[in-house]
């Protein structure tokens, strides 16, 4: 059987397996894919920089986890999915709001707990939704949003439609009991799902090496016959390809497949973690050499696009950043009557 | 115009720090992400990022500086060619009327005000009109014709759990479904009772109608999470976008010497949570007409069944529209000398110490309160005014229970009314005993209700 399975994988080359191996050549962007990159991601960056700044001035309360240096893994991952297709993530959730299209300044105003927030103030920078753009939270409980979202998987097959969901969640969730329930259920009813393990290395203080046996989380769906994929999730063309080819597996009814992302995040795991785990030099490396918003620039200069064109774009971010937090700090609290609704429908 | 960089708050308790050590110098370029300081928090020491592109211009705070506030301006920035950042005035004009609004504006909380009361008293009346007509159902097929007509009147409804389809359902409550419904919609789940009630969660998210089947409720346990954290909250964190119409069920409570894990009651634990409706039937027609009730409800609902009760009969209205409404009460014994109020198989010992008792003269008034979130209070409340005592009864624990919910509302809404301090009948507070003799003395008796009675009636 595993054999057989390892060929539904192969349908972009040779399964993958090794640690930072990378994958086969794939279509590269085109020129407006890659500016179009740059600017999510950025938007992205910058976002959550803003978030931080205001995290620090005290307008954000809480749990407030940044996704700065995971960018390239929810956008490339959004361009590989079609109108419909549903997406679910656990906490580290602004990049995947972003990605999805939810308007920054509602999300950023969930940040500050405004009345206009996407969830009107009520859920925080943990649960956050839009129906609407097919983004289901959001959730603050590690590993709960896999079964969710095999769940979600569940009902694309049930109505028959052709809808295939992004079910994120990180290397810490990888070890969470439910997860492999989920693995089990989806693979055992082909549930169009793809799992994205986004392995930033660190759950929240405990590095992967000092919390799991095996650390090549791409192979823990293989007991359930799920194949994966280890991608390098700092490369968003690489990250794209392989969104590709899962999400079209799960589309053809040939059932889920894990990507792991390997990606980082430049902050702690929270703003108020020192992030004594690692070194300071670690985190500069990772930046210096890896940078996935980088990287796609250099590309795009290489490519010919001017710096003036990029300074363009880095202003229009900038800008879009600056009014959602404008918004975001003018924005009235909640009404007081909003405590008691929205309880039961 | 250069920027500010002010103290930054970097947990979410810090009002102060010591700035311990700036790790850069006046004049120096700065990029997003360098680390520019170290502060000393009240939790850990941590270290400042630029948050924007420039010169360093001037350090306002010199290293070593210990108590600087929250949102003092340590540092100027300049940017580059960037567009001229906003006045640093500007940004904090922005922050400053997030108007809050005055907490005097929120509404004192009335006591009960979380059970809102939607009905009218339940009256003595028989709610299924005289002349209704009825057929004899085992409470089992209660439960098993309410699913079928839902799902015969909804495709979007489908049942899943251990053993529903194939083997019939472990207490043969699906039997007949897989036949007719097929496995698309009668599904066998593997035991992964946390697994499967998150995926029927998600499939609720996607606007499907699942009703979630445990075996018994002790293994929902391992599910408890995926039924409070996801089901229970999502509608309320987000904002009323995310609607979560699906049904928990299966057999709660004490069933027959199956000793400690599989005899628990859990009323009071999903009574406790809002954003759940709980429901708890004693009768086959009350079975099916709330069953069908939860289904077509918008909101996640636990549905309580007992496993001793499955084989009772009752007469059930025939017709696929009987619906009994979630949040109301039944008066299933009028009385006016002392109120009973029970709910589940409570009801059986309640209803047996009332026969007892119209024997010795005592007119017991009996509520089976059906639904145990939202509790129909109105009904217990109006009755009690009538009667002036109240005894509760449950198979649960006695601690934080229902019936001490009951007892505490009544206090407090109704002490005037009261001729006696309210009493509890429950379940003994121990986990449930394996031996015949033990569980007999940890469940309760009909005695101790007609001896509860008697108590609040200051009789002997």
């Amino acid at each position: 059987m595993a054999s057989e399975k390892s060929s539904r994988s192969g349908s972009g080359g040779k399964r993958p397996t090794g640690n930072g191996q990378k994958q086969p050549a794939v279509a590269a962007f085109t020129r407006a894919e890659r500016l179009d990159a740059y600017k999510q991601m950025l938007l992205i960056r910058r976002f959550e920089e803003k978030a931080g700044q205001l995290y620090g001035m005290g307008h954000i309360g809480g749990f407030c986890h940044l996704y700065i240096g995971q960018e390239a893994v929810v956008v490339g991952l959004q361009m590989a999915l079609k109108p419909g297709d549903q997406v679910i993530t656990a906490y580290r959730d602004h990049g995947h709001t972003l990605a999805a299209g939810m308007d920054a300044k509602s999300v950023m105003a969930e940040l500050t707990g405004r009345r206009h927030g996407c969830s009107k103030g009520k859920g925080g920078s943990m649960h956050m939704f839009s129906p609407e753009k097919h983004f289901y939270g959001g959730h603050g409980i590690v590993g709960a949003c896999v079964p969710l979202g095999a769940g979600l998987a569940f009902a694309n097959k049930y109505r028959g439609n052709d809808r295939v969901c992004l079910t994120y969640f990180g290397d810490g969730a990888a070890n969470q009991g439910q997860v492999y329930e989920a693995f089990n259920m989806a693979e055992l009813w082909k549930l169009p799902v793809v799992f994205v393990i986004e392995n930033n290395k660190y759950a929240m203080g405990t590095s992967i090496e000092r919390s799991s046996s095996t650390t090549n989380l791409s192979q823990r769906g293989l007991s359930f016959d799920i194949p994966g994929e280890h991608v390098d999730g700092m490369d968003i063309e690489a990250v794209r390809a392989a969104g590709v080819r899962a999400i079209a597996n799960a589309r053809a009814g040939k059932g889920p497949t894990i990507l792991e992302m390997m990606t980082y995040r430049y902050r702690g795991h929270s703003m108020s973690d020192p992030a004594k785990y690692r070194t300071r030099e670690e985190v500069q490396q990772m930046r210096d050499t890896h940078d996935a918003i980088e990287h796609v620039r250099n590309l795009l200069l290489k490519d010919g696009v001017n710096e003036a064109d990029l300074k363009a774009i880095d202003r229009q971010v900038r800008d879009e950043v600056n009014a959602a937090a404008e918004f975001a700090l003018s924005d009235p609290e909640p009404d007081p009557s909003q405590l008691t609704t929205d309880v039961l429908v | 115009m250069p920027t500010e960089v002010l103290m930054p708050a970097l947990s979410p308790t810090m009002e102060e720090g010591t700035l311990t050590k700036w790790l850069i110098k006046e004049g120096q370029e700065v990029k997003s992400g360098d680390v520019i300081a170290e502060i000393e928090t009240d939790k850990a020491t941590m270290e400042v990022e630029a948050v924007d592109e420039g010169r360093v211009a001037k350090i306002l705070v010199p290293a070593g500086t210990e108590n600087v506030k929250v949102n003092t301006p340590i540092a100027l920035i300049e940017g580059e060619d960037e567009k001229p950042a906003k006045p640093a005035g500007a940004e904090k004009e922005a922050a400053k009327p997030a108007t809050k609004e005055k907490p005097a504006a929120v509404k004192p909380e009335q006591p009960g005000d979380e059970h809102k009361l939607s009905y009218e008293p339940a009256s003595a009346e028989p709610e299924i009109a005289p002349g209704t007509e009825t057929v004899n159902l085992t409470m089992r097929e209660a439960l098993r014709d309410a699913m079928a007509e839902e799902m015969r009147r909804d495709p979007d409804v489908f049942l899943m759990g251990e053993e529903v389809a194939q083997y019939q359902g472990a207490y043969k409550v699906s039997q007949g479904l897989l036949e007719e419904f097929g496995d698309k919609r009668v599904i066998d789940t593997p035991i992964t009772e946390q697994g499967f009630a998150g995926v029927g969660v998600g499939a609720a998210f996607a606007g499907l109608n699942p009703i979630v089947e445990f075996m018994t409720w002790n293994f929902a346990m391992q599910a408890i999470d995926q039924i409070v954290n996801s089901a229970a909250k999502t509608h309320y964190m987000s904002g009323g976008l995310v609607h979560v119409p699906i049904v928990f069920r299966g057999p709660n409570g004490a069933a027959a010497r199956v000793a400690a894990q599989h005899s628990q009651c859990y009323s009071a634990w999903y009574a406790h949570v809002p954003g759940l409706k709980v429901v708890a039937p004693s009768t086959s027609a009350d079975a099916k007409g709330l069953l069908k009730s939860a289904i077509r409800d918008p909101n996640p609902v636990v549905f309580l069944e007992n496993e001793l009760l499955y084989g009772t009969h009752g007469d059930v209205p025939k017709g696929d529209d009987f619906l009994i409404p979630i949040g109301k009460a039944r008066i299933a014994r009028a009385g006016k000398d002392a109120t009973v109020v029970s709910f589940a198989r409570g009801m059986v010992y309640a209803l047996e110490a009332a026969e007892r008792l119209a024997k010795e003269g005592i007119e017991v008034e009996v509520i089976d309160l059906r639904t145990l979130r939202p509790l129909d209070l109105a009904t217990v409340l109006s009755s009690v005014k009538k009667t002036n005592r109240i005894v509760t009864v449950e198979e649960a624990w006695p601690v934080c229970s229902v019936g001490s919910e009951i007892c505490a509302q009544v206090a407090m809404q109704a002490f005037d009314d009261l001729d006696a301090p309210p009493v509890k009948v429950s379940g003994a507070d121990v986990p449930m005993p394996y031996a015949a003799n033990l569980e007999k003395l940890a469940l309760p008796s009909v005695d101790q209700v007609v001896a509860a009675v008697k108590q609040v009636m200051y009789v002997a």
